[in-house]
């Protein structure tokens, strides 16, 4: 019985050591990233995310009066967040406007990034972010969601702390941090599990998703190496407000 | 930030004051402009391409603050049935949100619709491209060129920077890899072979008038102002489309300044972008 058990945690652990990503990342290692704020400069803030071949860029509008006067709520200020893929941001051409998808990932990025918006002193006003994707090679509303976090700094509005956003996966039986588009696509034994997840600097979880087959063992395990990864891009964002705020709107 | 700052910033930007305008008007009277430059002079351009690698072709233009992004994408379709044997071309304009406050989400309005015809108009009618070049299967199957163009940020004369970043767009494309078994793009794999095109530079170009002057490449302070706007497609000499804008007259003398404008400015404009578009 121990046996057993012993040979079956062997079994999971072997393809660990031997599966080898296709771009020749470690597994718990991101893409490169840069990122950079005040790329817009009619925007009240702005900021440019890049991780790998995805990029994403947020602006922030605000705060101003919440339109449509019916959405106006007088109890606190609210965030509205509007994503939308550019029509050459992937292989087959995207149909310009909103869809089902980009209208979910609105309220994604919008719970994602709320717990730590302090904006009920504006009551009746709105904050938009708008994201665009000119680039799209997975993890797309991770990229949305850390440059709009970014953008929100920028622009001066209250924040108790930012969210750093990654997107984990499941490659076969293999956890790895930061899938790419040719990863999301595996398809070879287990195929691919999507897990999005956005945390606070103090670890706390904003945003998750799964879209696949996973253990609750794995999980946990996925949630440690988010929490890695959420550091890392964490301090990638402090540096470019950093350097935004030194060297100035360009 | 106080509520107080938050209130005042609400209707920043809706419009330019009238008190700012008056002094444009002004200024213009006097062949000067706020920013120091001629009336018929651009402001700096920047031209960057390449700059999504899923497109086919792409392009970031900067006119001053003002700066599209453009994205070349080939897809196939069936040809119209006038024109069997010629492929497509479809142009988008999105005036997005993040480029203005002015701009709200939803369908395209109206101006971003009057770009994107403009815009096409520009390039089709100069016949820089080649439809026969796109034709796979004569009454069947053709290319269909898709150039969207995407605003970053308004600081006037999107018209100008949107057809200057198709043009580069479209020249620095290439065709994507066709399997002739399946009838399938393979995409992620580009060939060679750029898009059939002449070698003319079709550029858009447009002229303001405020006042009594003529101007190009307003900022968006003076675009506010402009009473009517004629925008024309020009390559090398020859016009090939024209669209008056906006509801004030114009007299035959103006539009001859309108031209001598144009051509000038096209000229400036083909300098700074020739190396982009070889």
């Amino acid at each position: 019985m121990k046996n057993g058990l012993q040979r079956r945690k062997e079994e999971k652990k072997v393809p660990t050591k031997t599966f080898k990503r296709t771009d020749g990342r470690k597994l718990d290692e991101m893409r490169p990233i840069s990122a950079k704020v005040g790329v817009i400069p009619s925007a009240d803030g702005s900021a440019m995310w890049k991780q790998g071949d995805t990029t994403a860029i947020a602006a922030v509008h605000g705060p101003k009066k919440m339109h449509p006067q019916h959405q106006q709520d007088p109890s606190t200020g609210q965030l509205r967040c509007n994503y939308n893929l550019m029509s050459f941001s992937v292989s087959d051409r995207a149909r310009p406007g909103k869809n089902r998808r980009s209208q979910e990932i609105d309220k994604i990025i919008e719970w994602a990034i709320n717990p730590v918006l302090k904006i009920k002193g504006f009551p009746n006003l709105v904050v938009d972010v708008t994201i665009q994707i000119t680039q799209a090679d997975a993890g797309t509303r991770c990229a949305g969601i850390n440059a709009a976090a970014l953008a929100l700094a920028h622009a001066g509005i209250p924040m108790k702390d930012l969210v750093s956003s990654i997107a984990l996966g499941k490659l076969d039986k293999t956890l790895v941090v930061d899938v790419n588009k040719e990863e999301e696509d595996y398809e070879e034994g287990e195929g691919s599990t999507d897990i999005p997840i956005t945390m606070t600097s103090d670890g706390k979880m904003t945003q998750m998703q799964i879209d696949g087959k996973i253990t609750p063992a794995q999980l946990k395990e996925i949630m440690q190496m988010a929490k890695k990864a959420c550091n890392e891009i964490y301090e990638v964002q402090k540096k470019a407000l950093k350097d935004g705020i030194g060297g100035g709107e360009e | 930030m106080a509520l107080e700052e938050a209130r005042s910033k609400m209707d920043k930007f809706q419009t330019t004051s009238n008190v700012t305008g008056k002094r444009i008007r002004q200024y213009l009277e006097k062949n000067k402009r706020f920013d120091g430059r001629k009336l018929d002079e651009f402001r700096n351009i920047e031209v960057e391409v390449g700059v999504s690698k899923k497109a086919e072709g792409s392009a970031r233009v900067r006119i001053g603050k003002t700066e599209v992004i453009v994205g070349v994408k080939l897809g196939l379709g069936t040809p119209y049935s006038d024109s069997p044997n010629k492929g497509n071309l479809m142009t988008t304009v999105e005036l997005t949100p993040l480029s203005s406050p002015r701009f709200e989400a939803g369908p395209p309005k109206f101006r971003a619709i009057e770009i994107g015809r403009v815009i096409d108009r520009g390039i089709r009618e100069s016949k820089v491209i080649n439809f026969e070049g796109l034709c796979i299967k004569e009454g069947e199957k053709v290319w269909t060129i898709f150039v969207d163009i995407y605003s970053m940020n308004d600081d006037g004369n999107l018209m100008d920077a949107a057809g200057i970043g198709a043009v580069v767009a479209l020249k620095n494309a290439k065709m994507p890899k066709y399997d002739e078994k399946t009838g399938t793009i393979v995409y992620g794999e580009l060939t060679d072979k750029k898009l059939p095109l002449k070698k003319d530079i079709p550029i858009s170009i447009t002229a303001h008038k405020i006042g009594n002057s003529i101007i190009v490449d307003p900022t968006q302070e003076e675009e506010d102002l402009s009473e009517t706007r004629v925008t024309i497609g020009f390559s090398d000499g020859i016009i090939s489309s024209m669209q008056k804008g906006e509801s004030t007259s114009i007299t035959p003398e103006e539009m001859g300044e309108v031209f001598e404008i144009i051509e000038k400015s096209w000229k400036d404009v083909f300098k700074k972008i020739e190396k982009f578009v070889k």
